[in-house]
């Protein structure tokens, strides 16, 4: 239910708490992440991943794939990468349910389209932006098959879950198949099929030889191995510089920028406050900023002459706003 | 009709909110409405009705429970066969939903439209220069918030000339139709294969200039983002929507104006005002009424116990004047902060082309605020009665030009 404090919404950051970490495979690790006041989630679609901040600072992404019908929570699922920079191996033996986690996003780059059929082909833990593609393609009766590749059962996380699908899903693990080739299964190209694949690098890679012929938007990928952020997020203060207004604002870790500036008293017009509307886009005229919003793309975001000052911060220590 | 409320402790009201009365002035009826409590019974339509911000507006952020994909209107289309095909954006749910959304959000996005706004300066340049030229009193509907929409969207959208003129009758009967099947529907119900042809035509890869929205959208398709046959009912999506909303949102925005001097100079101080203006006015009067929603499950609201599959509908308008959440609902005010208005709904479902009708809008009043210096009503404004809109038909008003006006 609606209270004031609701409708402030959320800040520059959601902070999630960890409600329940659960063994779903050998090496790979769910979360269910809540809002602490148990409120409304920001909305999602298949593909979409968080930003999760670990206490260290390192930011990792992660797909979401729990159900968006149930809007107060998310679920992700971790493989533990033994040659990882630490932020799997906290996950799967720091992390303890109850901690609390600064989360960004959700964000999509690996939408799905509308098809009649889809072959869906997973390696590994890139099964998780499948599971609400499947969920999706089905509700819309289109006709799919996944492929699932992984090294033994022991390590393919959500088979339970998939076993409902009966014979769409393939599961196809090393030690018991032998190892197969994603192209003899994928076939020729069909006009009318969509395919979606995310994995390690050589399943990626694999497909993208085989289908490289095909007509394009028909193949679909997302680089699983989550994407270095570079430089951790600033957790210090930062001064914004309000150009047109002449002002310089701090903008303190626990506050927004667009609460900065607003608390200055410059007016800014906004709607979601959740970087998802657009509403309060903002050029930027210097510094470096921290994008946090669920809007622009990847080029957009390295091009980095605008922001949206209800989610995004600054990378460095003064950003230059024309505001 | 056997009505199956079932806690009898829910208020409820034999007021019909599509009733000429209520359509004229609806203020009266939704203070009504939201004294009476959170959710109130319409006993003439056998539907609940919710008028105060905050259920509203939580509603409306809760797509899962309140659904859209039965219909925004009256009719539920579980049970009753639409109109015309269901939009693709405003009459579905995930995941259907999804890629039409995505594709729109991306194509009428601030930084893609932004482009627009150079030109879309000149022509209000001309467009105003042509109606002061004929003199200092005009129709502020007729002269200025309908033709300018309808000068500069269809072209963006990049639609023909030739059928230009039926998107407002379209537009009018599609809101009205939202609304039960009154003499407003019926009115308009002689046009529908004649309007719905036109609109249809329109869409059409063939006719679109290869520069506009539609051309945009039928590349997507050729991308295979949406489906071939999705492609001309998203374009049907813009034509629908697009049109009457900025007409209304733009005569709401000078009625304001015309009705608030004061508001007027401060706009001429502050052209940067012109977005917060335009935001402002859209809560003030609402363009968009209503809507319904269906419910997808029983749900308690305030304390009344809505069972699944029933219509709710959602006074966007009254919650926009809810005095819980607003100081002085009632006052047309530039040093508001009218963020989290309700006015373009909210949530996934919330107008995606919100950010071109805020460029029109603050296109055109940024013209006028450099050449009139004063706007006052000087005539009998009329209305006009949609059964989702709040329309007016006439304002007739008196500018006096500014004397210090050069051009930017
Ligand atoms: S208010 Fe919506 S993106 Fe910032």
């Amino acid at each position: 239910m609606f209270t004031e404090e609701n409708f402030q919404s959320y800040a520059s950051e959601t902070k999630l708490v960890v409600t329940a970490k659960t063994h779903l495979a050998d090496g790979v690790v769910s979360l269910n992440l809540a809002h602490p006041a148990g409120r409304r989630l920001p909305d999602w679609t298949p593909g979409s991943h968080i930003d999760v901040v670990l206490p260290s600072g390192i930011n990792r992404q992660y797909s979401l794939c729990g159900d968006r019908w149930d809007a107060h929570n998310y679920r992700i699922a971790v493989l533990h990468e033994r040659d990882g920079r630490g932020g799997s191996e906290f996950i799967h033996h720091g992390l303890t349910e109850g901690t609390t986690l600064a989360v960004g996003g959700p964000r999509n780059n690996f939408r799905l389209v509308p098809s009649e059929k889809y072959l869906f082909i997973a390696g590994g833990i890139g099964i998780t932006p499948m599971l609400p593609m499947i969920q999706s393609a089905h509700m819309m009766g289109a006709d799919w098959k996944l492929l699932y590749f992984g090294r033994s059962r022991r390590t393919m996380a959500f088979l339970d879950e998939l076993a409902a699908y009966g014979d769409r899903v393939m599961i196809v693990p090393k030690d018991q198949a032998g190892p197969r080739s994603a192209s003899d299964l994928i076939g020729p190209a069909s006009v009318d099929t969509k395919v979606y694949v995310c994995g390690p690098q050589r399943l990626l890679a694999a497909v993208e030889r085989h289908c490289a012929d095909w007509q394009p938007g028909l193949l679909r990928l997302e680089h699983f191995a989550a994407k270095s952020h570079g430089a951790p997020i600033r957790d210090a203060s930062f001064d914004v510089e309000l150009a047109r207004a002449g002002l310089t604002v701090t903008v303190q870790p626990e506050v927004s920028v667009l609460e900065a500036i607003q608390r200055a008293g410059v007016r800014m017009l906004t709607s979601c406050r959740e970087g998802t509307c657009g509403t309060c886009e903002v050029t930027v005229l210097g510094g470096q900023p921290d994008h946090r919003d669920s809007i622009l793309s990847d080029a957009d975001r390295a091009a980095g002459n605008c922001m949206f000052p209800c989610v995004s911060r600054s990378c460095g220590d003064r950003l230059v706003l024309d505001v | 009709m056997t009505t199956i409320i079932s806690d009898p402790k829910t208020p409820c009201t034999d007021v019909d909110p599509f009733s000429r009365d209520v359509l004229e002035d609806p203020l009266p009826f939704q203070s009504e409405l939201r004294a009476a409590g959170p959710v109130v019974y319409l006993n003439k339509y056998d539907v609940y009705a919710m008028g105060r911000y905050g259920e509203v507006q939580a509603a409306l952020t809760d797509w899962q429970t309140f659904q859209s994909a039965a219909g925004v209107g009256l009719s539920n289309f579980r049970k009753e066969m639409p109109w015309r095909p269901p939009s693709l954006l405003l009459e579905a749910d995930p995941p259907h939903h999804d890629a039409p959304r995505a594709l729109l959000t991306k194509i009428l996005g601030p930084r893609e439209i932004r482009k627009l706004a150079e030109s879309w300066t000149a022509d209000a340049e001309e467009l105003v220069d042509q109606v002061l030229s004929r003199g200092p009193e005009f129709d502020a509907v007729a002269d200025l918030a309908a033709a300018f929409p309808l000068r500069v969207f269809p072209d963006a959208v990049g639609i023909p000339q030739a059928g230009r003129e039926n998107l407002l009758p379209y537009g009018d009967h599609a809101f009205n139709a939202f609304g039960p099947p009154n003499e407003l529907v019926a009115k308009g119900a002689a046009r529908v294969p004649e309007l719905s042809a036109s609109i249809a035509s329109q869409c059409a890869r063939e006719v679109l200039t290869t520069d506009g929205f539609g051309a945009q959208i039928w590349a997507a398709a050729d991308r295979g983002d949406i489906t071939e046959a999705q492609a001309p009912l998203i374009v049907r999506s813009l034509l629908t929507a697009g049109v009457d909303t900025t007409v209304n949102g733009l005569a709401a925005v000078l009625y304001a104006f015309a009705t608030n001097p004061g508001q007027w100079a401060r706009l001429r101080d502050n052209p940067a005002l012109s977005r917060t203006a335009f935001d402002e006015a859209v809560r003030f009067e609402s363009p968009v009424q209503t809507f319904f929603r269906t419910t997808t499950r029983d749900i308690e609201v305030g304390g009344t116990l809505i069972p699944e599959g029933r219509k709710i509908l959602m006074f966007l308008g009254s919650a926009n004047r809810d005095p819980r959440r607003w100081d002085n609902p009632d006052t047309f005010d530039l040093n508001r902060d009218p963020s989290g208005h309700v006015g373009f709904g909210f949530g996934i479902h919330q107008c995606v082309g919100q950010h071109i009708a805020r460029l029109e809008a603050s296109t055109l009043l940024e013209v006028l605020a450099r050449r009139i210096e004063s706007i006052e009503i000087c005539g009998p404004t009329r209305r006009h009665h949609n059964n989702t809109l709040r329309a007016w038909q006439s304002l007739p008003v008196r500018v006096k030009t500014s004397s210090t006006f050069t051009r930017k």
